[in-house]
């Protein structure tokens, strides 16, 4: 939603209007409480600013219980280069590293598996197979050009470029937003094109053969292409409340396999076969076609303010999932504020979802990738944030999540934590 | 079905929402032009989350298109 920039000044009156205002007995203890631990730190709210450089950072570290562990450093500069046109450029390393669900089950023996790179490892009895030679750095380059097309249309252009050992994307994407209905209305459209390149340690193994250090492959450098395009509309509803409604449409084409992923493969009795044929490499279709429908609102209550979304989201997989989030911006006064976050994802399986394969079946495509079954992800969280002189602001949440698998999707549970610090400048 | 009657009820407040708020006028704006009010308030944050759940889950898009792509194994 583009607002008129000459509205911004607005927004100090009510920010002195909202300081006047007799706090709580509870907001008054946690601004003192926060205030004691950044006693160094002399806030002020919400400075007017004419300042054309825009720095915005942040570091997030991610950890699962016993699986991977992530640190990703973010750094986006925008600058303005004319009436209400800005130029920017983000760039993202991220570093992966630990354990990863292979696929296979647990049993009552111990298990061992080829990796990717022709090594092994070993899952002990009844422990569910992860691999632990995953590992990667990744480098995502992002720039953008936003101008105005004319006084009510603006276009937002952008380019962007990643690469990681196993794995290179490239892209470009294009939003354009017309406000009209005295800037109260605006409908936006996008466009997105990716075409991305999948280079698995050791190759693309053939689908749904036996795993193995002489696996027979289908090439070692595959092509992916993700189209999308969205659809939304945005009104602004009273003077304290925003709503949004977009639809997106996605096309993927190429390889959709996890070429690292396996199946475990049982007798009628629910043991793993012996000999030949017990872990057999996944295999998805090519194509898939997604939609999603998103709908948002921001309301602002007396000082609080309200973040609400919900989306529902389907495939030509069979996989459909809801995902309601929600965000209360808790004003503690003098900037600083507190903001709980609550996010719920249910998913439904994709139809070629198997926790594991019987002897003699032969279907036509199969995943037991955890992230393809039945599950919910729930996301708790909180964050801290204090406005400060010149436009700046830090930032500090920690979140914890948990994904619970569900029906025929018999995994463990999957716990993380995350983590992130932010701080931002204009100047 | 529980889905589709979330979707048919959202989809139902939202249209009829865009047929009958007239919304504001320019100098009723101050408080939708602060920071905290923006759809996005914190473009990185938004970003590092789809990357996470990009990652953990096999849903995507809704809110926005392009941005690029990740192995995410």
């Amino acid at each position: 939603m583009q607002l008129n920039k000459n509205s911004m000044s607005k927004s100090k009156k009510t920010s002195q209007s909202v300081s006047r205002k007799k706090p709580k007995f509870i907001r008054s203890a946690l601004s003192i409480a926060t205030s004691t631990m950044l006693a160094s730190v002399a806030p002020v709210v919400h400075a007017a600013s004419d300042s054309t450089w825009e720095v915005d950072s942040a570091i997030l570290f991610y950890s699962e219980t016993d699986r991977i562990t992530a640190v990703e450093p973010v750094v986006k500069v925008r600058k303005e280069i004319g009436e209400d046109e800005y130029v920017g450029f983000r760039i993202v390393a991220d570093s992966l590293s630990g354990s990863s669900a292979n696929g296979a089950i647990a049993t009552n023996s111990a298990q061992t598996f080829t990796s990717p790179s022709g090594s092994s490892y070993t899952a002990a009895t009844g422990e569910t197979p992860l691999d632990p030679s995953f590992h990667d750095t990744r480098i995502a380059l992002n720039g953008e050009w936003e101008t105005p097309l004319s006084k009510a249309i603006k276009g937002i252009f952008s380019i962007n470029a990643s690469s990681e050992y196993d794995y290179e994307s490239y892209g470009v994407a294009a939003n354009i937003s017309w406000d009209f209905n005295n800037r109260n209305t605006t409908l936006v459209t996008g466009l997105a094109y990716n075409s991305d390149t999948v280079k698995p340690v050791g190759g693309a193994p053939t689908g749904l053969n036996t795993m193995s250090a002489t696996k027979t492959t289908q090439g070692s450098n595959l092509n992916k292409t993700v189209t999308d395009i969205l659809f939304g509309v945005t009104q602004v509803v009273s003077r304290n409340t925003l709503m949004q409604f977009n639809y997106s449409h996605g096309e993927d084409d190429g390889y959709l396999t996890d070429p690292y992923k396996i199946l475990s493969v049982l007798d009628n009795n629910g043991n793993l076969i012996s000999g030949a044929g017990q872990y057999l490499y996944e295999k998805r279709p090519t194509t898939r076609s997604r939609n999603a429908v998103y709908w948002k609102t921001v309301h602002k209550f007396s000082e609080d303010v309200l973040h609400l979304s919900y989306r529902y989201y389907w495939d030509d997989w069979g996989l459909n999932s809801n995902t309601i989030d929600a965000r209360y911006r808790y004003e503690l006064g003098s900037g600083h504020y507190l903001q709980p976050h609550v996010r719920y994802y249910q998913q439904n399986q994709a139809d070629f979802y198997h926790y594991n394969l019987v002897d003699g079946s032969t279907p036509q495509y199969a995943s037991a990738d955890y992230r393809l079954g039945d599950m919910t992800t729930t996301t708790f969280g909180i964050k801290y944030g204090i406005v400060l002189d010149k436009g700046q602001e830090f930032t500090a949440r920690v979140e914890s999540m948990k994904q619970s698998m569900g029906g025929s999707n018999q995994g463990p549970d999957v716990d993380a934590i995350i983590l992130q610090l932010g701080y931002s400048l204009k100047f | 079905m529980k889905s589709i009657s979330l979707l048919v009820l959202f989809s139902m407040i939202s249209l009829s929402s865009g047929c009958s708020f007239t919304g504001v006028k320019p100098w009723e704006r101050d408080v939708l032009a602060q920071k905290k009010m923006q759809l996005d308030t914190h473009p990185l944050d938004s970003y590092l989350d789809d990357h996470i759940y990009y990652s953990k889950e096999n849903s995507s898009g809704g809110h926005g298109v392009g941005g690029g792509g990740c192995g995410c194994n």
